[in-house]
């Protein structure tokens, strides 16, 4: 992929903390480099702790890279905080829902800062709490919900923007298997209908490969370790060798 | 949850009634001028209710205890926010304010006196000195106690500083906000009759003084349960907005 088509781009990116005892720096992320083209799923596995949320805050804007170069959608996502308002969706690893709204202003709380009209804003929320199974559970509070209900709440307010990139930091881990399967399946079905860049931060090995169409396994501190392009033209075998490839490189010990 | 609120209810009146009665058993021991009997204190504070002349004062004390704490509250709340986003903001007015926690109200009262003449001035002076350090702290702590979590889900979608207070620091604080009420409200009606009692020609406290002048017991029991009445109304009405405002609470965190 040339560096012009890609909608996320990473030129040997390091991120370094201060240690909170004061002694020396901690790096999170160690010369990292990839690309991410348009409507392309990648499912980023690692084992907790290598920093793949620090990529993700990054990627996000929240974290500013202490050297190289971070480009999404050909800017800086930190520098340039403004610009992305609207561009890009975020589901957290917990639900996030603000206990005082109820789930269809949690809904619309993104289409509120994004100054959309209120009633095409309440139009949308209705609409994406109803594509996602909430119909009826308009007005209840996030404490009214079950695990699941909340999830699928905050996957409508990311998707409600309508933003052109989609960031999922585990966002099922916290759910029952089942409940997750479902919720996947209609994540990916979301994403592809509208064409969506996504990044999926997993530590579940068969949840990246049913989601991605790339895999990127990380090693602590965050560096590429393995990466595999998965999709419907790879066989059952190749699929299996992949998974077996995860599993020896995840089952490396990686310094602390 | 009824019969609990019945309970409650019946427990608290019971204590009154108790009070009541040692009052009345007292008065049939020792001269009316010292105990009067509770019918003649119920008499004398209805008749303040209905007497337009003298329901004035009580007013004028209402008024003055709204006054000092709406204007501690926007104080407060500004100094919160300034310290709340400056270290160095809080290094130069933390203790200034702790300093003046420290101060009596009694204090403030002799040096309004002898700084400024206007009397409303003078209280209104003496109020916000009493109960701003607490409206700041409180309203500092609550800001303090924002999620992070839901700080960064809603920088995620690139909010205008407006937009950051309005939908997330202001729901963020109101609890603290009402606390802050209800706490100081009390503090300042024992601080309001202090100030009117020393340098005002009206109010609660002026006509606290102008009992203790005539040795009248009955008007002084009935002055004071004007401001007792007024407290309770004021935090009846507290109660019923947090109640609103917070019933986006599980039931279970206001059963008890």
């Amino acid at each position: 992929m040339s560096g012009v088509d890609a909608v996320i781009r990473f030129k040997d990116v390091t991120k370094t903390f201060k240690r909170p005892d004061g002694r020396g720096d901690f790096v999170a992320v160690d010369r990292l480099s990839f690309e991410i083209a348009k409507g392309e799923i990648v499912a980023v596995l690692g084992k907790t702790g290598c920093g793949k949320s620090t990529m993700f805050n990054i990627v996000a804007g929240l974290v500013q890279p202490s050297s190289g170069e971070a480009k999404v959608i050909g800017r800086d996502p930190f520098r340039e905080f403004e610009f992305f308002r609207g561009k890009v969706g975020i589901v957290f690893q917990n639900d996030r829902l603000m206990p005082w709204r109820s789930a269809l202003d949690n809904v619309r709380l993104g289409l509120q800062i994004l100054d959309t009209d209120p009633m095409e804003a309440e139009d949308i929320a209705r609409a994406w709490l109803k594509r996602l199974g909430l119909a009826g559970h308009d007005n209840d509070y996030p404490h009214a919900l079950s695990g699941g209900m909340r999830q699928r709440v905050s996957i409508a307010r990311a998707f409600a923007v309508n933003p052109e990139i989609l960031l999922c930091d585990e966002p099922f881990s916290s759910l029952d298997e089942m409940t997750a399967r479902d919720l996947r399946a209609e994540f990916v079905r979301l994403v592809r209908q509208s064409n969506k860049t996504a990044i999926f931060i997993t530590h579940q090995i068969n949840e990246a490969m049913e989601i991605g169409d790339r895999v990127m396994v990380f090693h602590r501190p965050a560096r590429i370790a393995y990466e595999a392009t998965l999709g419907a033209a790879v066989t059952e075998d190749a699929r299996r060798g992949i998974n077996e490839d995860i599993m020896r490189v995840l089952a490396v010990e990686q310094p602390r | 949850m009824t019969n609990s609120r019945t309970v409650r209810a019946l427990q608290a009146a019971a204590g009154i009634i108790a009070l009541a009665a040692g009052w009345q058993i007292l008065s049939m021991v020792f001269p009316h001028y010292l105990f009067p009997p509770i019918r003649e204190i119920i008499a004398r504070t209805i008749e303040i209710l209905i007497t337009g002349s003298l329901l004035i004062d009580v007013l004028l004390t209402a008024g003055r205890i709204f006054g000092g704490l709406f204007g501690a509250f926007i104080l407060g709340g500004i100094l919160a926010m300034i310290i709340g986003q400056s270290r160095s903001a809080e290094n130069f007015i933390a203790p200034v304010l702790t300093f003046f926690q420290g101060i009596p109200a009694l204090s403030w009262v002799v040096f309004a006196i002898i700084w400024f003449h206007g009397i409303e001035f003078r209280v209104l002076f003496i109020m916000v000195m009493t109960t701003l350090p607490a409206f700041t702290f409180q309203i500092l702590d609550a800001f303090r106690s924002m999620s992070k979590d839901l700080f960064e889900m809603t920088m995620a979608f690139r909010p205008s500083r407006w937009s950051l207070f309005r939908f997330l620091i202001v729901p963020t604080i109101v609890p603290g906000i009402l606390t802050a009420w209800k706490v100081n409200l009390g503090n300042a009606a024992r601080v309001v009759v202090v100030a009117e009692l020393v340098g005002a020609t009206g109010g609660v406290g002026y006509q606290l003084l102008r009992q203790q002048q005539l040795f009248d017991m009955a008007g002084a029991m009935a002055w004071t349960l004007q401001l007792v009445l007024f407290v309770l109304v004021v935090q009846q009405t507290i109660a019923a907005i947090e109640n609103w405002a917070l019933r986006y609470r599980a039931v279970s965190e206001r059963a008890m």
